[in-house]
């Protein structure tokens, strides 16, 4: 960006005085927006794991009375014994809410707002405008979900892929009422947020980098943002679209999904639609998005493995290589979430695969994760600890993987525990953990306070050991063959000997839950009473430590400064410092890294 | 059962309310607090990195021995052996892994934890290490992709046969129904438009106008002769479910509007699969958490659970409404001769609707 347009940012920040409404409320500046994102992202999810707690100590304790249940589900837990519906509602709507509203929105939300601008040397995103519609479409598809919750019939209980007839017919569920026609209009608004607010991160990492920051210079952060942004756009419409063809099948007595029905004793009018399009239109979003919440964490994963091993990131060509190379495959990979649909077997080796071939980049991302580790000077920060744990349950849940993607494998184990705990661990957990170590290691760029590092100690260890003592043991009940989504296993005396795996899993969820409440509390707390930050805490080399700490319109007083190496010149031989800013010109006679 | 596991939690509550009182003693701001990593942290955590280490494989070799018992149920169909080959060897694969990768992990987050005057080693790249890591696992997923598709399409090409056995499963919420074929080995057309035909007595719908159902058989319980291919042809008349038999190595989903099929061969007989040991190791356990469970019932004024006796079954296993978790059949492998005795005294459609 030239002087010029710099010195009209620096006036127009002089003119017009900002107001309560347009620096808290309605700001277009990317940093305000960002933590827009973030604490309604929190508030999210604190709902969506208030929710997993109530159906885990449903599944431990089944048929016995909660008075928590008679509390907060009122009617629909008479004497405080859950009701099959509304525990297929919690089911449905944590899920719903997890992935869409805390791990893409939260995640990608926040630190793609945060950082893109930060990081490439702009002054805001392209489009604040945009950028400020996006976060309040995103606001506005929040407060619907919520609002459904308290519909008569209840919410949407299709389980979060919402696979018609179930989501289609009132007859077949409560939830299939209005509670289904909420989660549409929800999810049709979130689209659209997410559209523009990926649109945005494209064009400004395109076209904003500041002098100096080439592509090959961008850390690995703004490379996820961008590529997981790229994603969105080309498969987010395609659910807007399942969504709106299942409005039409609703609402106007179309047959996109529905043929040949017959439900309460009357046969439907349906004729020639086939619930296996639906499943296509979903997936075709739905394992895209699987990385579209993944490839964030791990991009901010990369930024603060680096950092804190003091050491360069090993292999930045082939993480930007696999970064894509992910991307690319997590768009042709959908079907294997349909082997035993009824689509031509044939179809399912295809879709095989591909998969398979998916374990590749993603070990290629772990053994360099590894790497950086090796003969590093770690600085153990939370944020870091939160990384190393990514990379664990990354490792853990991405192995099972080369199970389900294996279309033999997946008859025995599809839909049972056994993938319940395969994506909580690897993109659920994981993401989370990218979630955590985002907010500890840029609370300080956010807030201009520190946030309490011996809570953030206490929060990831008990996070850590509660969150493979949930999934790994349900990896055991999942193998034994029982179905997910069953409000209770007593139907089965086959199962019987397995209920005490879910008991030792409800402690641990409980427990996780508990250590959770110690995160809100340092965060909170800290925005308030934090010690006050450093420019830059972490020692760290990208462009976003040297602006000030009191945030400013417009980033950077003065011109942006010159960019004039990549972000990982750590413990650089030859120089004084652990760390050289981007922003330090090459000294004489010192050559950059070919990376 | 129920006392040792309030015990523990108790305990486990008691460990927290512990470890939150130490919280606030060491929140408390004191002069060398400054939030970022000191070296007493690096190596406080960097140790601790090293027992969670200890704590994965303890927590593995602990489940495997003390639920390694659930894991995948004896197989009872023919390509069952297969299954479960590819199953153990991807098993032993990722089991293998695992333990590498994860053992390196955190043995170099204690190993390299931070250290007063320490210098990290500016190391970047090396093509021949990514080269070694590429390589590795395109070789091995090669092979583990061949290999399983092979098995899935031995597994899934179904041949029409005069020697299968016709079967059709026919799903609605929520419960199951098993179509035969009858003497002309030919299931009769069928749609949802006739199920209110004969008043409610054509229960998957048969098309009483096509020859070929009249004989067809309608019944709430799978019987099927062992050694025989069953091809199942399912229906669902309303949202989608699965058919999962976990004991075959089957599973398809019903959907409302087509027809989805899936073939086995059971090998083994209910009467042979209760006098397997690891069944009959499973049936005594069951029992056993039942009359436990009973007392309490008893207690209460209830009556007492009954004891489990082993049966193969087949569950719903996709999301289909309130009664999802108590959708299910006994399934009876039987000898041919048992089951030609057992269809014999089955009603066909044109007796029922007569």
């Amino acid at each position: 960006m030239s002087a010029a347009e710099h010195n009209h940012e620096e006036d127009h920040g002089h003119h017009h005085k900002e107001t309560f409404m347009t620096k808290y409320i309605f700001s277009q500046d990317h940093k305000m927006i960002s933590k827009q994102y973030l604490i309604t992202g929190l508030f999210m999810g604190i709902i969506g794991i208030a929710m997993s707690l109530m159906f885990r100590l449903q599944l431990a304790w089944p048929e016995k009375s909660f008075g928590i249940f008679e509390l907060l589900l009122g009617k629909w837990a008479p004497d405080g014994v859950m009701d099959p519906n509304v525990y297929l509602a919690l089911v449905t709507i944590h899920g719903t809410i997890m992935v869409f509203f805390v791990l893409t929105a939260g995640l990608s939300g926040t630190f793609s707002n945060l950082l893109i601008p930060l990081q490439i040397g702009a002054r805001d995103m392209a489009s604040g405008l945009l950028n400020m519609i996006s976060f309040w479409l995103f606001f506005l598809s929040s407060v619907i979900m919520i609002a459904s919750l308290f519909v008569e019939a209840g919410p949407a209980a299709a389980g979060w892929t919402i696979y018609p007839p179930l989501s289609a017919l009132p007859q077949a569920q409560p939830g299939s009422g209005l509670g289904m026609t909420l989660w549409l209009i929800s999810m049709a608004i979130f689209v659209a947020s997410s559209l523009l607010g990926s649109l945005n991160y494209i064009v400004t990492v395109i076209n904003l980098r500041v002098k100096g920051m080439s592509m090959s210079r961008l850390p690995l952060t703004i490379w996820a943002f961008f590529v997981t942004a790229i994603i969105g756009v080309v498969s987010f419409p395609v659910l807007l679209s399942a969504a709106l063809l299942l409005i039409m099948d609703r609402s106007f007595g179309t047959s996109f999904f529905l043929s040949d029905i017959f439900i309460q004793g009357e046969v439907l009018h349906y004729q020639g639609g086939s619930p296996v399009l639906y499943e296509h239109l979903f997936w075709f979003l739905g394992h895209p998005e699987v990385y579209i919440v993944l490839l964030p964490a791990l991009g901010i994963t990369s930024e603060i493995i680096a950092t804190n091993s003091r050491k360069p990131i090993f292999g930045y060509r082939a993480m930007v290589a696999s970064i894509i190379a992910i991307a690319f495959l997590s768009t042709i990979v959908w079907g294997h979430h349909m082997f035993i649909s009824g689509m031509n077997p044939f179809l399912g080796s295809v879709f095989t695969f591909t998969t398979l071939l998916i374990a590749i980049p993603s070990a290629v991302k772990a053994f360099n994760y590894i790497t950086t580790l090796w003969k590093g000077n770690l600085q153990l920060n939370p944020a870091m600890l939160f990384s190393i744990g990514l990379v664990s349950t990354f490792i853990s849940g991405g192995l099972t993987g080369i199970i389900l993607g294996d279309s033999t494998l997946d008859i025995n184990v599809h839909d049972t525990y056994f993938v319940v705990a395969h994506f909580h661990l690897v993109m659920g957990i994981s993401a989370l953990y990218g979630l955590f170590a985002g907010v500890y290691h840029w609370f300080p760029k956010m807030f201009g306070k520190m946030m309490n590092k011996n809570l953030g100690y206490f929060h990831f260890w008990v996070t850590a050991v509660c969150a493979y003592g949930v999934f790994f043991p349900m990896h055991f009940i999942g193998m034994a063959g029982l179905p997910r989504r069953y409000y209770t296993n007593t139907a089965f005396p086959y199962f019987d000997d397995i209920a005490d795996i879910n008991v030792v899993i409800t402690v641990f969820a409980l427990i996780a839950g508990a250590a959770q409440l110690v995160f809100l509390y340092n965060f909170i707390h800290s925005i308030f009473y934090g010690k006050k930050a450093e420019q830059n805490p972490w020692r760290s080399n990208t462009m976003e430590w040297t602006t000030p700490v009191e945030h400013m319109h417009g980033n950077w007083p003065g011109a942006i400064p010159e960019v004039h190496r990549w972000a990982y010149d750590y413990s650089k031989p030859g120089q004084e410092e652990d760390f050289v800013s981007q922003i330090v010109p090459l000294k004489e006679g010192e050559e950059e890294l070919q990376h | 059962m129920t006392a040792i596991l309030t015990l523990t939690v108790l305990f486990l509550i008691a460990i927290s309310l512990w470890q939150v009182a130490k919280i606030f003693e060491m929140s408390q701001p004191s002069k060398n607090n400054t939030q970022v990593a000191n070296d007493r942290d690096n190596d406080i955590q960097g140790k601790l990195m090293f027992a969670f280490l200890a704590f994965l494989y303890i927590l593995t070799l602990y489940s495997f021995w003390k639920w390694g018992d659930v894991l995948l149920p004896a197989a009872a169909s023919e390509h069952g052996s297969d299954y479960d080959n590819l199953m153990w060897i991807s098993f032993a694969l990722i089991f293998f892994v695992q333990t590498v990768t994860q053992a390196l992990l955190h043995y170099f987050s204690y190993k390299y934890r931070g250290e007063p005057g320490k210098k990290a080693l500016f190391y970047a790249d090396n093509n021949r290490l990514e080269a070694i890591w590429t390589i590795i696992p395109v070789i091995t997923l090669a092979g583990l992709i061949l290999y399983g598709l092979y098995t899935w399409t031995n597994i899934m090409t179904v041949e029409e046969n005069d020697e299968a056995l016709v079967v059709e499963l026919y799903a609605q919420q929520f419960n199951w129904k098993a179509r035969y074929s009858g003497a002309d080995g030919v299931l009769g057309d069928a749609n949802v438009r006739f199920l209110q035909d004969f008043d409610g007595k054509n229960l998957v719908g048969i098309d009483a106008t096509d020859p070929n159902g009249l004989d067809d058989i309608v019944v709430q319980e799978l019987h099927l002769p062992v050694g025989r291919e069953i091809i199942f042809k399912m229906r669902s008349q309303d949202v989608l479910h699965s058919a999962f038999m976990p004991h075959f190595r089957a599973q398809m989903n019903c959907v409302p509007g087509m027809i989805t099929e899936f073939a086995f061969t059971p090998i083994t007989t209910t009467d042979d699969m209760r006098r397997n040991p690891d069944v009959l190791a499973k049936v005594k356990k069951i029992n056993k958490i039942r009359v436990e469970n009973s007392k309490e019932l008893v207690a209460n004024g209830d009556e007492a659970l009954e004891p489990y006796i082993f049966d193969y079954i087949l569950l719903c296993n996709k999301i289909c409404g309130a009664s999802h978790y108590n959708m299910q059949m006994k399934i009876i492998v039987e000898t041919p001769e048992e089951y030609q005795a057992w269809i014999d005294q089955q009603q066909t459609f044109a007796q029922v609707i007569q």
